[in-house]
């Protein structure tokens, strides 16, 4: 049984140690807002945060996650509400209206909000870094606008 | 055009004869359907097959197409929309069922394996397969950029008979003559401007109400809603991470299903054996299933690792075990100097006088995969009905809930009445789920567990190794001079071009049509420049290896091959690529408009730092035009950049410009990862990539900087938009390639020293 909290509610899992956390979170904790892409952290659809750094969770042990927290696209907006309980990274995605098909966005969204919390101001580079995922519909100029408009709004405009 | 000649000769043969036989078929202004066909549930009433309203004042759209990002709830519902004179936040959309009026025709039309010079065979094959797929012509599909074309008319129509219909329930519960009264904003008002009623009020009023013939559609000056970028439909829930992709189906008792396909195409699994013993904790069942093998268990993840690692497949191996890249490409070659073509093409005479110089140049595109974002799955579940009775419920992200569900009563032996066909979103299609592989074998695991609904999944292994492929494709361009002149003159241009025909493999995979050996279509579509001859040799290639629709179908290379032969051409000449293009279409003020913007738009001739260069492509298809023009920076003479992308498009009407504009960016996009990075290679009979580090896709740090225009040039046909944005890129970048280093890429992906 594995213990770790997951977008703010304790949560245990009876699966082996070496089940991926993606695959704990959509099987066994049925939240499935992290997307399974590829399997081998090369695209990024399946990123989640633990203790607040991004970490692709198809590539991560559930075992390493014991007594961390997750936080998932399902929790995002709850932990720093902004319009209708919308992280600002959601609220900019939405005001740019980012997504085509939206698969791979949740992974996006996150890995942005990651950025953000540790760059508050990125510059295009930092942006291209810190979003390696891939978007097969190529949304990627949308993407750079809602970044720095999540910046923005982060920074405290309306 | 070839769109247009083919739909007269479908709707003459339809017009002709096919009703006499059995067959139905709806004309455009016959698509609105009956008010009960659109199921009204509790506290909703039915306006037509299109549209029904609730009494919280929903306006809900019929939209059976698939929702994959490009945008297709939005504008089909805007469609209605528009014509109902509903306010865009009260919309909401919903899959409607199986049934003839929300057929696609412009598909059947654009993807059936004919040329339009064959009426006879057009009306075999259009005979033949609505036959096979119960009488109707016609398929509920997605793809083929034709979505918006082919409802522009019925859902406007929809739209119109269901603002007729609540004027008069209107009129009837409040005793004012219809004349008095009009639809605005999602009300019923009178002239004067006193509300009636909202339509939520009207629910209840409807009764027995007839739907009347059509009223005159809106003229374009009258559009309020079309023409705009309302907020997408789709957006909020793909945001808050709600959207519901295929993967996501969740039911009661759910099973997870892994697969492992035949390595070689055309294989399948004869038998199995665990390296263990017996089935670990947790796995259900291992089966058979069409082309590979299954194992069923309460975890995908732990399935999928007991095929990788804990199980001894005994494989039969498919026609072409040895195949590999380098003998195939040999054996295009041979087809390209002595195949028969299946189809020659000429236009303009051929003169013989003069002093002669030939030009030759052979291009190569490599096999492609589609590798949408999502990994092929299908969630199916099989219920015993008593008395040999079954019936089957599939819930898939398809792009083509008719072929999925022929497919899906084929496997489990049920009249296709008895299947039902939940499609949810798509995580992206491109083409690859048109195809009906996976419903088959989620069926066969779904029917060796009866009563459970089984998620089956595909590793992006095996998405990438058992795709049905871009063809790859070989192309020689000739061009003639006369050089008796002080400067050389064209005298005539001429392709031979091999490829196999996904048109071809497509309906003989899916229905088992038999293969008609006629090239596919896109790929043979001429290019718009007026040459004083043009000849055109296409040979169809056979072979195991499966191919199918990938955006943009037979453009993607074909275009590619031509545009790059249309500047060397202008080289030959001494001339610029854009004077030499509009030269060649004086003729063509459509597209004579849509390169001038591009070119005005991207600063064509103005200087660019060393290093640095422009490429100019132009591509019509699927019923609009685009061209773009890349700008490449070369750092060291082996690697470059593409910095910035122009696009220009005249796509007749414009439904949504906000969706044109990311649908050209998306086009683009995808185009580029393919001219960068794109190949799929065979050794041993096998694909040789299996993820994204060997088969790459562009991301955010390598997405150049773009910018779309949309032209009017007051064209009254709608084109797509979903397709033609991917054909011009890797032309565009080859030839700005060539402006920059003098070095000229003939060959897919584009590679620098």
């Amino acid at each position: 049984m594995i213990s770790f909290i997951v977008n703010g509610q304790n949560r245990q899992a009876d699966v082996e140690p070496e089940k991926p956390l993606l695959w704990v979170l959509r099987e066994d904790l049925d939240i499935v807002g992290p997307k399974f892409g590829c399997g081998v952290a090369a695209c990024g659809a399946c990123t989640v945060h633990v203790d607040g750094q991004p970490v692709r969770s198809c590539s991560i042990a559930v075992s390493d996650v014991a007594g961390k927290s997750v936080i998932t696209i399902e929790g995002l907006g709850d932990r720093n509400p902004g319009d209708k309980g919308l992280h600002a990274v959601q609220r900019a995605w939405i005001e740019n209206q980012v997504p085509q098909c939206g698969y791979c966005q949740p992974g996006f969204i996150m890995a942005a909000a990651a950025l953000l919390k540790a760059k508050p101001k990125p510059s295009d580079r930092d942006i291209d870094e810190a979003l390696g995922n891939i978007c097969r519909c190529g949304t990627y100029s949308a993407i750079r606008r809602a970044v720095h408009r999540a910046a923005a709004i982060l920074g405290g405009a309306p | 055009m070839k769109f247009s000649r083919r739909k007269a000769i479908i709707g003459g043969i339809v017009g002709g004869g096919f009703l006499g036989v059995g067959f139905w078929f709806a004309r455009e202004r016959d698509r609105v359907g009956s008010r009960a066909l659109f199921a009204p549930k509790s506290g909703e009433a039915g306006l037509n097959g299109w549209v029904k309203i609730s009494r919280d004042n929903t306006v809900v759209v019929a939209v059976p197409r698939a929702e994959m990002g490009q945008g297709v709830q939005t504008a089909l519902a805007m469609l209605v929309a528009e014509e109902m004179e509903a306010r865009w936040d009260q919309v909401r959309v919903e899959e409607p069922p199986e049934d003839g009026v929300y057929r696609n025709l412009d598909i059947l039309i654009d993807g059936l394996p004919f040329s339009p010079e064959e009426a006879g065979t057009v009306v075999d094959t259009a005979h033949w397969f609505a036959g096979k797929l119960g009488g109707v012509l016609g398929v509920n599909a997605t793809g083929g950029s034709t979505s918006v074309r082919d409802a522009w008319i019925p859902m406007r129509t929809a739209g119109a008979v269901a603002r007729d219909l609540l004027l008069r329930a209107a009129s009837r519960k409040a005793s004012i003559p219809v004349a008095d009264l009009i639809a605005v904003d999602g009300e019923v008002r009178q002239r004067s401007g006193a509300r009636v009623a909202t339509f939520g009020d009207l629910v209840d009023s409807i009764g027995d109400l007839a739907v009347r013939p059509p009223p005159p559609l809106k003229k374009p000056s009258e559009f309020k809603l079309i023409g705009t970028s309302p907020s997408r439909i789709d957006v909020p829930a793909k945001v808050m991470g709600t959207a519901t992709f295929g993967i996501d189906v969740r039911l009661p008792g759910l099973l997870y299903a892994a697969v492992l396909n035949a390595p070689t195409f055309g294989g399948a699994a004869n038998g199995f054996k665990l390296k263990n013993g017996g089935l670990p904790k947790g796995i259900e069942k291992i089966v058979i299933v069409p082309g590979g093998i299954a194992a069923i268990g309460a975890s995908w993840w732990r399935a999928n690792k007991l095929l990788e690692e804990e199980v001894e497949v005994q494989w039969q191996a498919g026609p072409e075990p040895k195949l590999d890249s380098a003998s195939l490409w040999k054996r295009y070659e041979q087809l390209l100097e002595n195949g028969d073509p299946a189809l020659t093409r000429t236009s303009g005479r051929e003169s013989a006088s003069g002093k002669r110089q030939t030009l030759t140049a052979t291009y190569r595109a490599p096999y492609l995969a589609h590798t949408p974002m999502e990994p092929m799955n299908c969630t199916a579940r099989v219920v015993e009905q008593g008395a040999g009775k079954r019936s089957v419920d599939v819930w898939m992200p398809n792009q083509s809930s008719t072929l999925m569900r022929f497919a899906a009563a084929k496997a489990a032996d049920v009249p296709q009445s008895d299947v039902t066909v939940h499609t949810t979103f798509l995580g992206g299609g491109f083409g690859r789920r048109a195809e009906v592989d996976l419903v088959r074998q989620a069926v066969g695991c779904a029917l060796a567990m009866p009563g459970r609904p089984v998620q089956l999944l595909w590793s992006r292994e095996q998405d990438i190794r058992h795709d049905t492929y871009r063809p790859m494709a070989l192309a020689r361009w000739r061009a003639d001079f006369d050089v008796s002149g002080p400067a050389p003159a064209l005298v005539g241009v001429a392709k031979r071009q091999v490829a196999q025909s996904p048109t071809d493999q497509f309906p003989a995979r899916v229905i088992g049509l038999p293969a008609q050996g006629k090239p596919e279509g896109n790929a043979v579509e001429n290019p718009p420049y007026a040459f004083p001859f043009y000849r055109l040799d296409a040979i169809v290639a056979d072979g195991s290896v499966p191919v199918g629709f990938w955006r943009s179908v037979g453009h993607s290379h074909t275009a590619f091959f031509d545009e790059s032969f249309v500047d060397e051409l202008a080289l030959a000449l001494v001339k610029d690529p854009l004077a030499f293009r509009r030269e060649l279409l004086a003729g063509k003020p459509r597209h004579l408009k849509v390169l001038d913007t591009v070119a005005k738009e991207a600063g064509w001739g103005t200087p660019l730092p060393v290093g640095s260069g422009r490429g100019l492509a132009l591509r019509a298809s699927f019923g609009s035009i685009v061209a773009q023009v890349a700008e490449v920076a070369v750092a060291d003479g082996k690697t470059f950049r593409v910095t910035r992308v122009t696009c220009a498009i005249d796509c007749g009407p414009v439904v949504n410009p906000a969706i044109v504009r990311a649908q050209m960016e998306s086009g683009i996009i995808y185009g580029l990862s393919a001219a960068l990075y794109g190949e799929i290679t065979l050794a041993d009979g096998a694909v040789e990539q299996g993820n994204f580090p060997d088969y790459d896709a562009v991301r955010l740090a390598e997405a150049p900087t773009m910018a779309v225009h949309l032209v009017d040039s007051g064209a009254s046909a709608i084109g797509g938009v979903g397709e033609p944005g991917t054909p011009p890129i890797a032309p565009a970048v080859a030839n700005a390639i060539f402006a920059a280093t003098g070095k000229r890429l003939r060959s897919l992906p584009l590679r620098l020293g």
